[in-house]
């Protein structure tokens, strides 16, 4: 087997990711937990951009770390709770074995296929003359597919109106007038936070 | 090139992690990023099938481009709902909060 300069850098984002995402779901501290999912996010970012996929790897920074992550550490600040109660559930135990039969469930479907999909094709690096390495498509097929008609325009439209539900939603549910409604007040005052 | 198993190795071995962080964490918002962690597994074996199997066309780069607006919908609802269920019960851990069970 021969180590090419992209297996090296591979085998590092694979650790960051498989690495940083553990430690999200062990450490107990939630803060940090938010900080080492923003790192396994980078790794699948640079996994992306090694997939020459630059767009996606752009926009898992911008949408994923720049927004999402962003999110999960606002949440975390609303809800004060963050090392006290972040101890793992009576059923952690349960969970591990779920995830490790997962896990061999996955390994045991993929080892007989090794040789097809090319198992000790390590060797040969990424090279711009070889037709197999370039991808035949751009950004701009990109942008241009998603608003042909031909192609993904109605879920395009689609996702749009999702987000914009998703928004108006989110907006109406943490808004104070929702929480202040005294038809659905519980009772104690709560509306100090 | 790096072998599309190897991909495939690492996006089963993310998605796992996640699904133990589902299974094990007591607080909402540590289950709501272990989900994050899975669709990001999901996203990982979109792009890497597209490079190896039809790099010509893109479809594989579209469809994880839908996962993430979904996972940015599922993000803001999700934290939204984790916000007002902490502003009723004062808590965020999923086990105080189990007025549908029985």
């Amino acid at each position: 087997m021969d180590i090419t300069a992209e297996s090296v850098v591979f085998l590092i984002l694979s650790a960051l990711t498989l690495g940083s995402g553990l430690l999200v779901v062990t450490s107990r501290n939630l803060f940090h937990a938010a900080l080492y999912l923003m790192l396994s996010l980078f790794g699948v970012a640079g996994l992306f951009a090694l997939l020459t996929a630059p767009f996606l790897a752009f926009v898992q920074v911008t949408v994923y770390i720049g927004a999402i992550a962003i999110l999960i550490i606002f949440a975390i600040m609303l809800t004060p709770q963050v090392t006290r109660t972040n101890a793992r559930n009576t059923q952690w135990v349960g969970a591990v074995v779920v995830a490790v039969v997962f896990f061999a469930v996955m390994v045991s479907v993929l080892t007989p296929l090794m040789d097809d999909l090319g198992a000790d094709d390590w060797s040969a690096d990424f090279s711009e003359e070889d037709p197999d390495d370039v991808p035949g498509t751009s950004l701009a097929d990109l942008g241009e597919q998603l608003v042909d008609p031909d192609y993904y325009m109605l879920p395009f439209e689609v996702a749009s109106v999702l987000l914009m539900a998703a928004l108006i939603g989110a907006a109406l549910m943490v808004s104070p007038a929702i929480a202040d409604d005294p038809e659905t007040e519980t009772g104690d005052d709560e509306s100090g936070g | 090139m790096v072998p599309l198993w190897m991909y495939l190795l690492v996006a089963a071995g993310l998605f796992s992690i996640g699904l133990y962080g589902v299974l094990s964490r007591r607080n909402a918002v540590a289950i709501l990023m272990s989900i994050e962690l899975m669709l990001n597994a999901v996203n990982i074996n979109l792009v890497a099938f597209w490079r190896y199997n039809s790099p010509g066309d893109l479809n594989g780069q579209v469809f994880a481009l839908f996962v993430f607006v979904v996972a940015a919908a599922e993000a803001a609802v999700g934290l939204a709902l984790i916000i007002t269920i902490y502003r009723r019960h004062k808590s965020v851990i999923v086990e105080d909060v189990d007025l549908l069970k029985w």
